[in-house]
């Protein structure tokens, strides 16, 4: 691994960089992690708002919006907006972003049948298993969605995940200011 | 007797009834492609091949090579028509690359990888369609079917067994097999057919190999699909899907 740096010649204001998972796994912000000790780097040039190390339920108004997983349910809708209304740069990050990835394949099943299998007829269940109904809950959609089909996204990183040079090349592209690309080995869609 | 036309301003030779595509494959270029395969007659379908001859758009499949043609190939205008048909493709089917035996060796993604596509794009169709897994041997998953009907021109043309066809209209078209069922079980079909071989997606797999080379080994994690396909022409092997 290199030790790249983002020096840029004079110390800019740092960008502030929010990262939420909607429906995803986790896996691109473990993927993040990879970046491993350039993440000293970063940190000399970003700032995080809302992401898991910094436990802020609200994104404010950000440089950069990170979005892993697509969307499954309302709460999904909600938090994607609010990113698209606070960041200026809004990249989908892996393929769940990207297309709805694993979630998106009960896409061709009724709803209500995933329901009803998962936690009522399915095998293992407890005596009297219900479908759980709690105002908390968000509800579900009919169908998983990839991000840019319910918000503008401005950059795609697909990959499950991105590995972590892959997110580490795609950002300091964009933090000096250039329109990421991806070349052979970075750009993998799985 | 040979002539020769230009491919990105680079002479190419080619022996009369010879298509750009062949002269140019013969010559070790790439032309970006999914429906044709040097075995088979040339197709037209997927039009991926599309390049500029004398200013106008032609498929290098289908068009014959001509002394003195000036072919545009790899130039940013091609490229960015070729990215979004494969966008309009995938958005077309249900293509979810991390659980596909294909990846990695997959033509239609490789050939995305290829043009930069980063995106879909377009809104998901996320149709539905059915996956058959009632033969012993192979699967059937037309999730993620383009259409390119290789394994048709297999079946027909190698194996004398034409297992599969084409059926429907527009966004309908969809691959069948033919037997009275529907079924793959129900027809002759084997896993040693030429047709099992010739996919270029993940649609025809042989059970129980799947996943078999590890990430980072598969055909185009090595190389992209352009060097790929122009060494295995240089070495005179099959391109298989
Ligand atoms: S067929 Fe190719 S593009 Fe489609 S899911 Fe499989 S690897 Fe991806
Ligand atoms: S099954 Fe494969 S070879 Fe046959 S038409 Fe579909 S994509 Fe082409």
């Amino acid at each position: 691994m290199s030790s790249e740096t983002l020096d840029a010649g004079m110390t800019p204001r740092k960008l502030k960089v929010a990262t939420v998972s909607l429906a995803g796994c986790f896996g691109c912000h473990m993927s993040f992690l990879d970046i491993d000790e350039r993440i000293l780097p970063l940190l000399e040039r970003v700032e995080f708002d809302r992401s898991p190390i910094t436990d802020i339920k609200h994104c404010g108004p950000c440089d950069i919006g990170l979005i892993e997983g697509g969307v499954c349910n309302a709460e999904n809708v909600h938090v994607l907006r609010e990113f698209r209304a606070n960041c200026k740069v809004l990249i989908a990050l892996g393929a769940c972003a990207v297309n709805g990835g694993l979630p998106a394949q009960r896409n061709h099943l009724e709803l209500a049948d995933i329901l009803q299998q998962v936690y009522r007829t399915g095998h293992g269940l407890a005596e009297g298993s219900q479908i759980p109904n709690d105002p908390e809950l968000p509800l579900p959609l009919n169908q998983v969605h990839a991000v840019h089909e319910v918000v503008r996204i401005d950059y795609f990183l697909p990959g499950c995940p991105p590995s972590g040079d892959a997110i580490w090349a795609f950002l300091t592209q964009l933090i000096k200011g250039r329109a990421p690309t991806l070349g052979h080995g970075l750009l993998q869609y799985d | 007797m040979t002539s020769s036309f230009l491919l990105d301003g680079e002479e190419v030779p080619f022996t009369p009834g010879q298509t750009v595509m062949q002269a140019a494959s013969a010559a070790g270029k790439y032309i970006p492609h999914l429906c044709w395969h040097p075995d088979f007659a040339a197709h037209g379908s997927c039009k991926l091949c599309t390049v500029k001859i004398g200013g106008g758009f032609a498929t290098a499949c289908t068009t014959r090579a001509a002394a003195g043609q000036d072919v545009e190939n790899g130039t940013e205008e091609l490229t960015a028509k070729r990215r979004t048909l494969l966008q309009l493709l995938f958005v077309e089917g249900n293509h979810f690359c991390p659980s596909c035996e294909k990846s990695g060796s997959c033509v239609l993604q490789a050939s995305a990888y290829e043009v930069g596509m980063l995106s879909p794009h377009f809104d998901h169709f996320y149709p539905d369609r059915a996956v058959d897994a009632s033969h012993p041997d192979v699967l059937l998953d037309f999730n993620r079917c383009i259409m390119c009907e290789l394994c048709v021109r297999a079946s027909r043309e190698v194996d004398g067994k034409n297992v599969f066809a084409l059926s429907g209209r527009g966004a309908k078209s969809h691959l069948i097999v033919n037997s009275e069922s529907g079924r793959l079980a129900d027809t002759d079909f084997a896993a040693t057919d030429r047709a099992a071989e010739v996919c270029p997606v993940g649609v025809i797999l042989r059970k129980r190999v799947g996943f078999a080379v590890p990430i980072g080994q598969r055909d185009y994690d090595a190389r992209p699909i352009s060097q790929r396909v122009v060494e295995k022409l240089a070495d005179g092997e099959q391109e298989a899907g």
